[in-house]
């Protein structure tokens, strides 16, 4: 039998690198693809930052070079453009909290890169994240990284189940560091490279600026639960849920306790601020649900564990599926949990589904 | 896969294996000590193998001995020809340079970089659908500007498509203003001669003909005294400076001379095996299409238009096949763009994007030729499947 043909998606990183090295041992065909996902990429020497500029191509093509597979680089700036820049846009405008790392994988990398790796005749897509996918009576499953500090099977937890079959995360069973000293045993000089963080399409680092070019800055009222004025904002989609600093209010509470944000009403353009008791969340509703394995039977509750943020704490919780939605009845109530995020239920170490949170009780 | 002896190359027009004589010559030539500028004896018996090399390349460019300016690059001598003769023009008030609008970037560029920073006022004649500039629009354009005009700087052969233009007819409308032909792709592959051609300057590069990299000649006309672009210490004729490369161009003279005396026969070797291209191609993929059908072509280079794919996907596929050829166009950022070449014959962006160049030497085979066929029309499905593009017809 010939052998299995796949894209390693490379982003220059050294997570990336050493995945599409491992593939090549693995006895793979592999091809290495960087993603160019902006129209206007940062051209300077300056510019490495992880992913996504011209400097980050080159270190992508270096290490392709290293491990000595072919390399091609895929314009994907008009999908990214459109499934994760617009996303991130309007789910601001409408109040919620998005995740464009998220969205990147389930649009980007596992759907538009998948989708042209197969019509191309490659059977799935090598990336560097950190999770584990496993054979359970014949179902693929998605589970945690042995590392908890980079476990990403929250980020991944949208793909579709034959998203997930056509997906191979050769790091899930190994630690960071080890990762890097792979890459250094290999000669991939990007082992020393950090990490990225923050938005890659915001290269300043300053996302309420970024939000407030694009969308405007309209002053709004800030308000207490019962609707009395308590200051002003400029933009309040720049709020997130749970946020306490920068509110700037004149008037103090009765007991004086810190306000926090429990809600931005993106109609009126109000934020609405209480105490820290007014954020708590016992139960939490997700649509559409996407499950990986089994489907959960409909209104039959189960234990399980729920995580709202991506290095989140694992909750307790009861989760049925109504048909519709993905609802978690948490143990303990968590604070601050703002809708656009997503809820992922774990059975174990096990991803059973995820759904973007709609509303929080 | 790169690297590999069972790589079936196709790019020739990108760059091509050196031939023998330019490998012995470079290999001898590099463990010789002297600087061909030196006065002592190890220097000049450098400098005389140099001057015998640039005889030889005069010889077979069809120029004398002292019109040939060693250059490092095609890109420099590119460089040399169209900011000298500009500067020269622009002394004497004029400033108007023309040229076509399917130039290699090494001619655009400091083109459109004259107009930004210099002043310039540029004019671009269009090409046919046939790959071929307007001699008409020429003639009118040379009629209203020729009394501003520096330069007129026009390629002797397309690099993607491989038309070849008529310069001696440029030449004779010219009439006084100095005409520049890039000359890197046609230089041994056709007859070329700088002084029946009649232009003022032309480039030609010594990787394209079997000859090492990282050196080209500008052959400049007698008499003319260009401003230089390189300042230092004026080793060739004051237009360009820099230490010479003297295994570089002896081993540039050794495959110059190689390709002109074996021109006839690779030339008709060539055609034949693009013949049997076009012919294999078109059949599996009904479809495509030859872009510049234009009656004079180079020998090796064609370009298809595969509607409905994506040349990126298409170079991915073929070289998990073992086959190289290229998209011909330039990369924006390492993101294929669409070709300007194709774009001036009247291509939109999606076809413009969707096609390939192939480009032979005589060292290919039928064989190989066979091999691309018998995967193109499989690599071409895939791309389609792959792609948001529609399939439309021409």
């Amino acid at each position: 039998m010939s052998k299995l043909k796949v894209i390693a998606a490379m982003s220059g990183g050294v997570d990336s690198a050493v995945a599409a090295a491992r593939a090549v041992d693995a006895g793979y065909e592999v091809v290495g693809v960087h993603l160019a996902l902006s129209s206007n990429p940062q051209k300077y020497r300056s510019g490495a930052r992880g992913c996504c500029t011209v400097e980050d191509s080159h270190d992508a093509r270096r290490a392709a070079d290293v491990i000595g597979i072919p390399f091609y680089i895929w314009d994907m700036a008009e999908e990214f453009h459109a499934g994760v820049v617009e996303n991130f846009l309007s789910e601001y405008q409408s109040g919620r909290t998005p995740n464009p790392c998220l969205r990147c994988n389930e649009k980007i990398k596992f759907e538009a890169v998948l989708e042209r790796a197969k019509a191309l005749g490659f059977d799935g897509v090598v990336t560097g994240h950190y999770a584990i996918t496993k054979e359970v009576n014949g179902v693929k499953t998605l589970n945690r990284a042995v590392d908890p500090g980079k476990d990403q099977s929250y980020v991944l937890a949208v793909l579709t189940q034959e998203q997930i079959n056509g997906a191979i995360f050769p790091l899930g069973d190994t630690v960071k560091d080890e990762v890097r000293k792979e890459a250094e045993r290999r000669g991939l000089f990007v082992a020393n490279k950090p990490d990225s963080h923050d938005i890659c399409f915001v290269p300043s680092g300053d996302n309420a600026g970024w939000l407030r070019e694009r969308l405007g800055s309209e002053v709004g009222p800030i308000v207490d639960q019962s609707g009395n004025k308590l200051g002003e904002h400029n933009g309040a989609y720049t709020y997130t849920i749970g946020q306490r600093r920068g509110l700037n209010l004149t008037v103090p509470t009765p007991k004086g306790e810190p306000r926090y944000v429990l809600k931005i009403e993106p109609k009126t353009n109000t934020v609405v601020v209480g105490t820290h008791e007014a954020l708590a969340v016992n139960k939490i509703a997700g649509t559409p649900p996407i499950w990986c394995g089994p489907i959960p039977e409909i209104n039959k509750t189960y234990r399980g564990f729920a995580q709202v943020r991506a290095h989140g704490e694992p909750l307790p919780t009861e989760y049925k599926f109504d048909g519709t939605h993905l609802i978690a009845e948490l143990d303990q109530p968590v604070f601050g949990l703002a809708t656009g995020q997503a809820l992922v239920i774990y059975d174990g170490d096990r991803v059973v589904g995820s759904a973007t949170i709609s509303e929080t009780f | 896969m790169a690297g590999n002896s069972n790589q079936i190359y196709l790019d020739h027009a990108a760059t091509t294996p050196m031939v023998q004589p330019a490998i012995t010559a470079l290999t001898t030539q590099i463990l010789k000590t002297g600087n061909a500028s030196s006065l002592h004896s190890t220097g000049r018996s450098v400098r005389k193998e140099l001057e015998e090399a640039r005889e030889a390349i005069a010889k077979a460019a069809g120029c004398v001995a002292s019109e040939v300016i060693f250059t490092g690059s095609g890109t420099e001598a590119n460089n040399l020809a169209i900011k000298g003769l500009y500067w020269l023009g622009a002394k004497g008030g004029k400033k108007t340079i023309i040229t076509s609008t399917f130039e290699h970037h090494a001619v655009m560029d400091p083109i459109k970089w004259l107009a930004e920073h210099e002043g310039g006022n540029v004019i671009e004649i269009p090409v046919s659908k046939a790959g071929v500039i307007d001699l008409n629009q020429l003639k009118q354009v040379v009629e209203k500007y020729g009394s501003q005009t520096a330069l007129i700087s026009i390629m002797h052969a397309n690099n993607e498509i491989g038309t070849i233009q008529p310069i001696t007819e440029v030449v004779r409308i010219a009439g006084n203003i100095p005409v520049h032909t890039d000359a890197v792709q046609s230089f041994g592959k056709i007859d070329f001669n700088f002084t029946s051609l009649g232009v003022t300057a032309a480039t030609i590069s010594a990787h394209k003909v079997g000859g090492p990299l990282g050196v080209a000649a500008l052959i400049l006309r007698k008499g003319l005294d260009i401003e230089p672009v390189l300042h230092g210490g004026g080793q060739e004729r004051d237009i360009r400076s820099g230490t010479f490369n003297a295994p570089g161009i002896i081993a540039f003279a050794a495959a110059a001379t190689d390709a002109v005396a074996n021109k006839n026969d690779r030339e008709l070797k060539v055609r034949a095996l693009k013949e049997l291209l076009i012919n294999k191609v078109l059949n599996a993929v009904p479809d495509s299409w030859v872009n510049g059908a234009a009656e004079n072509t180079l020998p090796g280079i064609v370009n298809i238009t595969f509607p409905g794919t994506d040349s990126e996907a298409l170079l991915l596929l073929l070289d998990m096949q073992g086959i190289a050829c290229s998209t011909g166009s330039a990369c924006s950022a390492g993101v294929h763009r669409p070709s300007h070449v194709l774009m001036a014959l009247g291509a939109t962006e999606d076809e413009a994007t969707s096609a390939l160049r192939f480009s032979i030497s005589y060292t290919n085979t039928e064989d190989e030729i066979e091999k691309l066929a018998s995967v193109i029309g499989d690599v071409v499905a895939k791309s389609r499947a792959a792609t948001s593009k529609k399939v439309f017809s021409s």
